[in-house]
């Protein structure tokens, strides 16, 4: 791994040189990943990277500091009654729950990610975002996760699109940026594939499909199509970005394809929380019956599982 | 990116799939197979049998009957008997049910029928498992419904059978091949003398228990294993009606000169060196995996295989780094393992052939290419092998390798690409690789290739013809243009 290069100069990426995607043929890759048959050790494994790959969330407008506190402790302490099991990579939460977040992980190693940016629909004026962005890192965030201009996007307006995400990150400075393209609003896959360009050239570390308010959501094929704009731009750059599929992968079956998929495109080096997270609210528990399910062969009932 | 390793980053471990074999606890192989012959397995009248053996591990499989002229003549005489008797004039929708049933059946078995596949032919699983087997299944269902509609097919024409059929099949798909050639000639009322590749006759077997099941009147379908010598009685028995065949171009040669001068009617399938195009504006990332498709589906061992690439220059480089990248992921290994992309091939005499062909290009100055990955100590194995540097001059680039070798060329403009690809003795299929639609009508029109497949590679259909151009055979297979081999039509 080469180290990130400082990005003092931000050049807008050459869109007319991407290449476009063939819907029908990356339906078909996907479904080839879907066919591998993860079993064992191999399983076992996969388990236990998945939990450590977790940005735990609640994003409602009913979130209250007593449920944020309450996930937290989950974040840290998925399932006590088994020792030994990772805690998850984050908790992400709404700019003001960010200091109650912050006070519960503390040093524990769980990060605190909030979303800003006017979150979900991003329909603020920039300084407003810019403000939201700072709030949060002040609160104490470790990482942000802001939403792209989609009705700026979609009206061909790039560069302003390139200019907001380059803005929030000179506000993020060391915070890690993920940037949420919400695929499900820019539905087609040549658009998903030059929403990533813009966002990772203007300075994302990570990328992320959806806000989990819209659906579709995290679809295999909008995350092989980010992953295989994160290895061009690998390639071109020597820089690594991060991937962050969210909304609707909820079963542990789903989330190891989705690490099949990255480990068959960009490589085992991908493969750890600093470069994938899953953002969920419910795979947590799915894979942790999973894991209970390898290791003493009887797959318990739900009641077993705190639900938060 | 394409060649070195990535160092891994903190926290990261490799992670590499534990082995997932499929179960092979529910078939039962019997030690020796004998011949299909009238609706009864008898002993060769030879006495021999001869060994057929998994390429994977090289271990026999089973002992499977050493069919020779006699044993020919006797299927045939089974099969005119089957004709004049009962098959030709029963009536057809009577035939379609018995088709309907055999599909059932192979359907219902399809789990022993893939495995049996993978152990004897060294497919991977998952390709016996998702195309062979269903595939095989789907085009028997689809020449059950024409048996009773023939009148449709050919319209204004009275449709006749022809009589008693010899077929012969080759190893690379073994019961696929079986059932694209018997699912035609059973609806259209002949009988049927089916002679399996020597290397890959166990599901050919397996089909003979099934057609028993089925009720199938005696002696409508024989099977009879062996060499060329059976093969070439087949062909050379004067009470054979017609021929078709799927194999190498020199054997189909060998046929087309022994039918010369007889009542008989023949369609050969041969061999194919078939031409990949990727124009610049195409989808790199989708083309890329049309061209592993095109190449190494079933190791290569395809008549249709998309074996010489064709690259426009400006995306040279761009297509080859990300090949190499995406065949270094590529398992190959087990076939029985359902991660295994790349299995066995399916003789040693093959993998022979493939390394004589490497050694060639070798010397012929091209750069081969091939990822790391370790391959099992015993059985018959050739990783995913390219080659630059290539000219059409190159013998690599003429010959049909029929392994999981591609040979990489590159073009400027349209058409030199068409003339480069309609250069060859062959023309079975070709792949076309653009976002414009334009262009994917002007190129195939002007490609001589039986089968063009725009932004895919190597997808069948029972509903669509298959067939070559030139020395790629003639005669269609599959859709309502299969059927016609088998009729003689009349005015009405």
């Amino acid at each position: 791994m080469k180290l990130k290069k400082e990005k003092s100069k931000l050049v807008f990426p050459d869109l007319s040189s991407i290449p476009c995607i063939d819907k029908v043929g990356v339906e078909e890759r996907v479904a080839r990943f879907q066919t591998r048959s993860i079993k064992d050790a191999s399983k076992e494994q996969a388990l236990r990277m998945v939990l450590n790959m977790i940005d735990l969330t609640t994003l409602e407008g009913k979130d209250t500091p007593q449920k944020v506190k309450q996930m937290c402790y989950k974040a840290m302490h998925l399932h006590d009654a088994h020792p030994g099991l990772p805690s998850v990579a984050a908790v992400c939460v709404y700019p003001s729950m960010v200091a109650v977040a912050k006070k519960e992980v503390q040093d524990s190693g769980v990060k605190v990610a909030s979303v800003s940016t006017a979150f979900p629909s991003g329909q603020a004026p920039l300084s407003i975002k810019l403000e939201d962005t700072k709030f949060a890192i002040d609160e104490g965030a470790d990482e942000i996760d802001m939403v792209i201009s989609r009705g700026k996007f979609l009206s061909g307006e790039y560069q302003y699109v390139f200019d907001e995400i380059a803005a929030i990150k000179e506000v993020c400075g060391k915070v890690r940026l993920k940037v949420i393209l919400e695929t499900g609003e820019l539905i087609t896959l040549d658009n998903v594939r030059k929403a990533s360009e813009i966002a990772m050239y203007a300075g994302a570390d990570f990328i992320k499909t959806s806000t989990g308010k819209i659906q579709p959501a995290a679809t295999m094929q909008v995350t092989y199509t980010m992953l295989c704009a994160i290895k061009d731009y690998y390639h071109k750059t020597g820089i690594m970005i991060g991937m962050k599929p969210a909304g609707g992968i909820s079963t542990a079956k789903l989330s190891i394809h989705n690490l099949v998929m990255v480990k068959e495109v960009l490589g085992s080096a991908w493969l750890t929380n600093e470069y994938f997270r899953f953002g969920a609210s419910s795979l947590a528990n799915d894979v942790l019956m999973q894991v209970l399910k390898t290791e003493t062969g009887i797959y318990q009932s739900a009641d077993y599982f705190s639900i938060d | 990116m394409a060649e070195k390793k990535h160092k891994t980053a903190k926290g990261a471990i490799e992670w590499d799939y534990s082995p997932a074999l499929e179960s092979t606890s529910h078939v039962q192989l019997k030690d020796r197979y004998d011949l299909f012959i009238g609706g009864k397995f008898v002993k060769p009248s030879s006495g021999l049998y001869f060994d057929t053996i998994n390429p994977a591990n090289e271990e026999k499989l089973a002992e499977v009957g050493h069919g020779n002229a006699a044993d020919i003549d006797k299927a045939v005489k089974a099969a005119r008997k089957a004709y004049n008797e009962v098959w030709s004039i029963m009536p057809a929708k009577e035939r379609a049910k018995y088709i309907f049933r055999i599909a059932r059946i192979m359907q219902e078995r399809a789990r022993e029928f893939a495995v049996v596949e993978t152990l004897d032919a060294g497919k991977t699983i998952r390709e016996a498992r998702d195309i062979d087997i269903p595939l095989a299944c789907n085009h028997l269902f689809y020449y059950a419904g024409w048996a009773d509609k023939l009148e449709y097919a050919f319209p204004n024409r009275s449709v006749r059978s022809l009589g008693v059929v010899g077929q012969i099949i080759p190893w690379n798909f073994p019961l696929l091949m079986a059932a694209w050639k018997i699912g035609p000639a059973l609806a259209t009322g002949n009988t049927i003398v089916l002679k399996p590749a020597e290397s890959t006759p166990l599901t050919a077997l397996l089909l003979a228990e099934v057609i028993k099941e089925s009720g199938l009147p005696e002696g409508v379908v024989n099977i009879v294993t062996g060499f060329g010598d059976a093969g070439a009685a087949l062909v050379n028995h004067p009470d054979v009606n017609k021929i078709a065949f799927t194999g190498s171009t020199n054997v189909g040669k060998l046929i087309q000169q022994a039918v010369a001068g007889t009542k008989k009617k023949v369609t050969l399938e041969l061999g194919g060196k078939s031409a990949n195009i990727i124009f610049q504006d195409a989808a790199i990332d989708q083309a890329v995996e049309g061209i592993v498709n095109g190449i190494f589906f079933n190791q290569g061992h395809v008549c249709c295989a998309g074996s010489r690439l064709f690259l426009q220059e400006p995306v040279y480089e761009e297509v080859l780094r990300k090949l190499k990248d995406r065949i270094q992921t590529l398992i190959v290994g087990n076939p029985l393992d359902k991660n295994t992309d790349v299995g066995a091939i399916n003789s040693k005499e093959q993998l022979d052939t493939i390394h004589k062909y490497l050694k060639i290009g070798k010397k012929e100055g091209a750069e081969m290419y091939q990822p790391e990955c370790p391959l099992p100590a015993k059985g018959y194995y050739c990783p995913p092998t390219l080659f630059t540097n290539v000219a059409q001059s190159s013998i690599i680039a003429q010959e049909e390798i029929f392994g999981p070798v591609l040979t990489i060329q590159t073009f400027r403009t349209v058409d030199e690409v068409i003339q480069k690809a309609n250069n060859s003795p062959y023309g079975l299929a070709a792949g076309i690789w653009t976002e414009k639609g334009s262009q994917i009508f002007n190129v195939s029109s002007r490609l001589r290739a039986g089968v063009i497949w725009a932004n895919t590679y190597n997808k069948f259909d029972p509903t669509s013809p298959f067939g070559g151009y030139k020395e790629s055979g003639f005669g269609r297979e599959g859709g309502i243009h299969g059927l016609a081999p088998y009729v003689k039509l009349e005015a009405l």
